[in-house]
């Protein structure tokens, strides 16, 4: 579905992703665990357009967008929650749906939204209320919720448990394995290594930009290397 | 004449000229809420507004209504076109080198206008005649009924249109997250230029607007009248829509007032000082926000 092919980023003169190539299959949950400024979250700008490889390929369902426009790729089936959720927080949790199904055909947006509301019942009792006054766990679901209003092939979540208390987070990840178990492929990027490892088909591990492990989420899981960086030995 | 009258009077004095700084204060608002620029080449932009209502008037005697509409067409044009070639490269610039283009296309606009149409002013013939009903002894001149009237309705379009359409939403997107509306499918570009297109268009009913009251267009007749709706939009909250409305009619009155006192020569210094005092006790305005955002 996902092919990055050999990218290179870089802010400025600083080169952030060195060469880096992986996939992600139909059906997957495919996570990408690394520190913090391993260039997780890069990786997931540059496939959505916010930023661009200066070389290499990135090619959804076989069409390269590296040099497609953000606004397009969403249109395309491929959706981005971006880390720390950024949802509109001087308009209401509806509008910040709406805004969702930007590139949808005004006939669907009803059902989307309801679609939306019966999987997060939450935002529904919350619709006409001011995104900004929601709580972090609440955002999250709004982020997570405008990312469907677009009905996405492929889901790509950035530190979606960031900052959230424990019951949270697995509420959270219930939630991507319940999208998963619909049909909705993810790409997941998380500090969180034990949790995505746990729900995720395969994984990657990233360090300061390049690629130094991977596998299935069990062999990560099981892995001396990982267990020793990112599982707390 | 009794006090009551010399007050209503300049209360409606107020309203007229406050109703032609908040039309051009929203389009300094809108266009700072979207890509924190202060376009002072807004200003001028009235004021080509105004030569082309006197070309279409006096020039090739054309219809009012034609000629309106080409004012506000010609308006919309030129400041889309200005986005387009000055501010759109310089995107990603520091903000200081928009803020410098703003005013290089101010004076670019003004020194155009004056080797094009020379030094003088060219009188605009009147667009309509309106009755002037009176209250009491106080006649309230029909050219003031008109402009507010027409201020009040394009502020309720203008609120609908942000609040409710589709275009509108994604205004407010943009304004608050460029790169989250991005991700939304929003087209960045298109938005902003639809932002400086309302922006203009309200210049351009405020340009109509300001010649039914002194009907006469100079190469410089923007400059003033747009620094002076900047401080309203400031007074309001810069970024604000109905921060830049209440400004506009707080700065229109408080010229009023200081006339109304006898002290018209200060009309221009007591707006600069309502700057100065704002910029020192609230310098994010009556309604706006802090630049601090929670993470």
């Amino acid at each position: 579905m996902l092919t990055v092919n050999n990218i290179n980023v870089y802010y400025g003169n600083i080169h952030a992703i060195k060469g880096i190539s992986f996939d992600v299959n139909d059906g997957e949950i495919v996570t990408l665990i690394g520190a913090n400024g391993a260039g997780k979250s890069t990786i997931l700008k540059t496939i959505s357009g916010l930023l661009r490889a200066r070389t290499g390929d990135i090619l959804f369902e076989g069409q390269d967008i590296h040099a497609t426009a953000p606004h397009k790729i969403v249109g395309l089936g491929l959706a981005h929650v971006p880390e720390g959720r950024r949802v509109f927080a001087r308009m209401t949790v509806e509008e910040n749906l709406e805004m969702g199904a930007f590139t949808q055909p005004t006939g669907s947006v009803d059902d989307s939204l309801a679609n939306v509301y019966e999987r997060f019942p939450r935002l529904k009792e919350r619709r006409r209320q001011v995104a900004g006054t929601l709580s972090g766990g609440e955002q999250q679901m709004l982020a997570m919720g405008r990312a469907l209003m677009s009905r996405p092939k492929l889901l790509m979540l950035d530190e979606p448990s960031m900052g959230l208390a424990p019951i949270l987070v697995q509420q959270i990840f219930n939630i991507i394995l319940e999208l998963h178990e619909h049909g909705t492929t993810i790409l997941l990027v998380e500090q969180n290594a034990r949790m995505a490892l746990s729900i995720a088909t395969r994984g990657y591990v990233l360090e300061t930009g390049n690629i130094v492990l991977q596998g299935t989420g069990q062999e990560l899981l099981e892995s001396p290397a990982v267990k020793k960086a990112y599982l707390g030995g | 004449m009794s006090v009551f009258s010399t007050i209503l009077r300049q209360i409606i004095n107020g309203l007229q000229s406050g109703s032609i700084y908040a039309l051009v204060a929203l389009g300094y608002s809108m266009v700072y809420g979207i890509i924190m620029l202060l376009n002072f080449a807004h200003g001028d932009i009235i004021m080509v507004g105004a030569y082309i209502a006197w070309l279409c008037m006096a020039r090739f005697a054309l219809n009012p209504v034609l000629a309106i509409l080409f004012a506000i067409i010609g308006c919309v044009l030129l400041g889309v076109s200005i986005e387009k070639v000055a501010y759109k490269p310089l995107r990603n610039s520091p903000r200081i080198s928009l803020l410098i283009t703003a005013i290089g296309i101010s004076f670019l606009l003004e020194n155009a206008a004056q080797m094009i149409f020379g030094a003088g002013a060219q009188v605009i013939p009147p667009f309509f005649t309106v009755p002037s009903p009176s209250i009491g002894s106080v006649e309230i001149p029909g050219t003031a009924i008109v402009t507010i009237a027409v201020t009040a309705l394009s502020m309720v379009a203008l609120t609908l249109l942000i609040q409710k359409t589709k275009m509108g939403k994604a205004m407010r997107a943009v304004s608050e997250d460029t790169g989250a509306a991005q991700l939304m499918g929003i087209n960045i570009n298109r938005t902003i230029s639809f932002t400086f297109a309302i922006g203009s268009a309200l210049a351009g009913i405020g340009s109509v607007l300001y010649c039914t009251a002194y009907p006469q267009a100079t190469a410089t007749m923007g400059s003033m009248l747009g620094l002076k709706a900047f401080v309203a939009a400031v007074l309001g909250g810069i970024g604000s829509i109905p921060g830049a409305m209440i400004g506009g009619f707080a700065i229109g009155l408080a010229e009023a007032l200081v006339s109304a006192v006898g002290l018209s020569v200060w009309k221009d210094g007591v707006v600069f000082a309502i700057l100065i005092i704002v910029l020192l006790v609230k310098p994010t305005g009556i309604l706006g926000r802090s630049m601090t955002e929670k993470v």
